[in-house]
């Protein structure tokens, strides 16, 4: 390992994933943060929850010794350059981000807290524009700003923004939602394209001469992620938004903490044509891009058209689609099916996205 | 050392020509292909337009990137 | 907004298949030993699975394509090096950024200080030299024939601008020189080449002719999509005399591209080369002119690149030279993965190793 931190190992991939175990988890651990979920659970009362076990969250009201709600607890920073781009900007990415974590435990978000770095010199106008999105995300995603911090550094660092928010919500299920949690059989969903988010702030930093007709996909996930709860019941066992390190990243994760095989079919996967076209220019992998508003879901076979059904039905989830299942065969590994019958591996991009002209 | 994609013409100005794919623009030049018509399919490559692409073919192969598709209904597969 | 299409290339399932099923026939059970030499052929190959439509008894090796895999090691130490000055700012393809070189990687370069940035192409090379004049931009110049005319045009553009900030480090080499090599060689028993598809863009197919006619091995240039490489092979176990055929009609054209090779031959010479696998090859790189003799790194900056080293059981160059399997060499897999490459051919996503650790056993 490098003895340096490299541009990599913020990149959502394998140089992440051990930088995460090597120093964070090395240092932090505990049960709770070895699930390596998106979000942890918090139980009232003092301890953890821990693998699933103790009481649902029925009646949030009970007395001691009943039903006491289950929280998750989550905090994502936001540092995308530039801060804004078709679709979206750091105001909005800040809320829906952090929405998204808790949707992943099947929580609803109760309230959010934001931390500000803020670069010297950046115009009260720019500050005031992302912080009316954030304020139209958290509406849309029917959740309060509650606290938060404001820090100025000297001109030259930050980027001009980075926020940080934490989130709590409340678990709206009694079953457990988790890598572990799926099974075998269980089918993957996928909300909607892949690579939008990605080509979409390629096309605003302006690199490569480009122009693209995408917009960033970055929205707050936590009602499409409610009508597939109540769609697909204790069948929805999985989910997780793909963000950095993309689609891939969230097979192998769910691959490896299950301790299945996954088997997806390429032709299944939904990708738009000016992603795909970015993608053959600069060398990329579709499937390996960010998104800021795509949900992976593995849910039980006998629910799963309902699941997709209420997908599809909700704005954000047109493009649902169905792009395979968890296997038996070749456990903690993600094999992708081609259209002409042929299988590839698929594996946690490294680190840092390239182009190639190779 | 290949990657190059085949993009259609759009506009050329100062011999730059404006590319298109799929939704895609892109800015490259013609230095090496001083003879390309505003319409004519390319490749491109690291920058330039390296040759120009047989029409009928190049709009074959591209048919997949066109924004509207006969079979254009369901999205996604799923069903299998 | 678009509609969104399968990631995978639904069109033309069919005749894929189809031409799998006619290579079948026309290899007729003999055992059949076909080289690429293109790094983006092997990339094709391995994204859509392709070995695993060949019928038994046809072997595709990959040979020499790869621009990174096949860089010297002491060239990358010296890019290293330039990148340490410090009025640099190193101008390289994506692609070099993760490759190791003797103690380090650019990507880790950076880290400390360096100050290195990735371009997509030579003109944007130039383009930030333009904008930064008060540090000295150095471009890396890799890639064969298809990206030597792009170079070229990036250094006309700079010399016409009047750049003075701007320079390159060749290390640019030639197609056609490497196959000579491996044929004289006679390690490799080959049947056939699937022939750079781009590089033939600016050559033409022609720039081949000596395979059959020296040493009786027919070429076929072959497109990229999955129905043009197996097209390619089919083509190829259907001759009866060895012969240079163009299966990429729709791109290349008979003589190639006459105004890149002119581009090409007034910035850049023959010089010899050395090939990471191969050894040094005459004739087989390219170097400034000497009218573009202010744009060399190599005459603008004094460095000292080091002793280069070769990691040791890093068998890169026999797998280049098509002579073992990627799992042949005891550190695939093992301690040379995409993650922690140890040589090019497995940091490069188009190097034989890291397809190949792609097929790795799925069970």
């Amino acid at each position: 390992m490098s003895d340096r931190i490299l541009i990599g190992h913020g990149s959502g991939g394998r140089l992440y994933r051990d930088l995460v175990h090597d120093v964070f988890l090395a240092r932090f651990s505990n049960p709770e943060l070895d699930r390596l979920e998106d979000a942890a659970e918090l139980r009232l009362g003092g301890r953890f929850a821990g693998g699933g076990e103790g009481r649902p969250g029925g009646d949030p009201g009970a007395g001691a010794g009943s039903s006491r709600p289950r929280l998750a607890f989550t905090t994502d920073s936001h540092v995308v350059r530039p801060l804004r781009y078709p679709g979206g900007d750091i105001g909005r990415l800040a809320v829906a981000g952090t929405v998204n974590d808790l949707a992943t435990a099947a929580a609803r978000p109760l309230a959010l807290a934001a931390a500000f770095i803020i670069e010297e010199g950046l115009p009260l106008a720019e500050l005031e524009w992302f912080t009316d999105s954030m304020a139209a995300t958290a509406r849309e995603a029917g959740v309060d700003i509650v606290t938060g911090d404001t820090k100025v550094v000297e001109r030259g660092l930050a980027d001009g923004l980075y926020i940080t928010t934490t989130g709590v919500g409340e678990v709206i299920v009694e079953h457990e939602v988790s890598a572990r949690a799926a099974r075998c059989g269980d089918v993957l969903l996928l909300s909607g394209s892949v690579g939008d988010h990605s080509a979409a702030v390629l096309a605003a930093r302006g690199e490569f001469s480009l122009q693209i007709d995408v917009r960033s996909d970055c929205a707050p996930l936590w009602s499409l992620t409610e009508a597939a709860l109540s769609a697909g019941g204790e069948a929805v066992r999985f989910l997780r938004d793909a963000t950095r390190g993309g689609l891939t990243t969230v097979l192998c994760e769910l691959a490896e903490s299950s301790d299945l095989g996954i088997a997806v079919e390429e032709e299944a996967i939904p990708v738009t044509p000016p992603v795909r076209a970015v993608c053959e220019l600069l060398g990329y992998d579709p499937l390996t891009l960010a998104n800021e508003g795509k949900m992976v879901l593995a849910v039980g076979p006998e629910r799963a058209d309902e699941v997709l059904a209420a997908l599809r039905a909700h704005p954000l989830g047109r493009q649902a689609a169905r792009i395979g299942e968890l296997v038996t065969d070749h456990p903690r590994r993600v094999a992708l099916r081609t259209a002409f019958g042929t299988r590839r591996v698929l594996d946690m991009p490294v680190g840092e996205l390239l182009p190639r002209i190779c | 050392m290949c990657l190059a994609i085949p993009m259609r013409i759009a506009a050329i100005a100062d011999g730059m020509a404006d590319i298109e794919l799929g939704g895609l623009t892109q800015r490259t030049s013609l230095l090496l292909l001083p003879d390309a018509k505003v319409g004519d399919y390319v490749l491109v490559h690291a920058g330039c337009a390296i040759t120009v692409l047989d029409q009928v073919e190049a709009q074959e192969r591209l048919a997949m990137f066109a924004e509207l598709t006969a079979d254009d209904d369901e999205p996604g597969a799923g069903d299998e | 907004m678009s509609e969104p299409r399968g990631a995978g290339r639904a069109g033309g399932a069919e005749d894929v298949r189809a031409v799998a099923v006619e290579l079948a026939t026309a290899a007729g059970g003999r055992t059949l030993s076909y080289m690429e030499v293109c790094g983006t052929h092997t990339m094709a190959i391995a994204r859509h699975g392709l070995r695993q439509l060949l019928p038994d008894g046809v072997r595709l090796v990959s040979g020499p394509g790869c621009p990174v895999c096949v860089t010297a090691i002491g060239d990358l130490d010296r890019a290293v090096a330039y990148a340490r000055l410090p009025e640099v700012t190193l101008a390289t393809f994506g692609d070099l950024v993760r490759v190791p070189a003797s103690r380090t990687t650019l990507a880790e370069e950076r880290a400390a200080g360096a100050d290195v940035k990735v371009v997509y192409s030579a003109l944007d090379a130039v383009d930030l030299a333009v904008a930064v004049p008060e540090r000295e931009v150095v471009f890396i110049g890799i890639g064969f024939e298809t990206t030597a005319p792009t170079v070229a045009a990036a250094l006309i553009a700079a010399r016409d601008r009047d750049v003075r900030n701007f320079s390159i480090l060749s290390l640019h080499k030639t197609m056609p020189a490497p196959l000579r090599a491996l044929l004289e060689a006679g390690e490799t028993p080959l049947d056939g080449f699937i022939l750079p598809g781009h590089v033939s863009v600016i050559t033409g197919p022609e720039a081949f002719s000596f395979l059959p006619a020296e040493y009786g091995v027919g070429g076929v240039v072959a497109g990229f999509e999955p129905d043009d490489v197996l097209g390619a092979l089919l083509a190829l176990a259907r001759q009866k005399a060895a012969a240079i055929e163009n299966g990429y009609v729709r791109a290349v054209h008979p003589h190639g591209n006459a105004v890149a090779r002119q581009v090409m031959d007034e910035v850049f010479v023959p010089c010899d080369a050395r090939w990471r696998g191969l050894g040094e090859i005459a004739g087989s790189g390219l170097a400034l002119a000497p009218a573009f003799a202010a744009f060399d790194a190599q005459e603008r900056f004094t460095v000292d690149p080091g002793e280069p080293l070769e990691p040791a059981g890093c068998r890169c160059g026999e797998v280049l030279r098509g002579l073992i399997d990627p799992s042949d060499c005891g550190l695939f897999g093992r301690r040379c993965t995409p993650q922690t490459p140890i040589g090019a051919c497995m940091v490069s996503s188009e190097g034989a190793c890291a397809a190949h650790f792609r097929f790795r056993d799925l069970v």
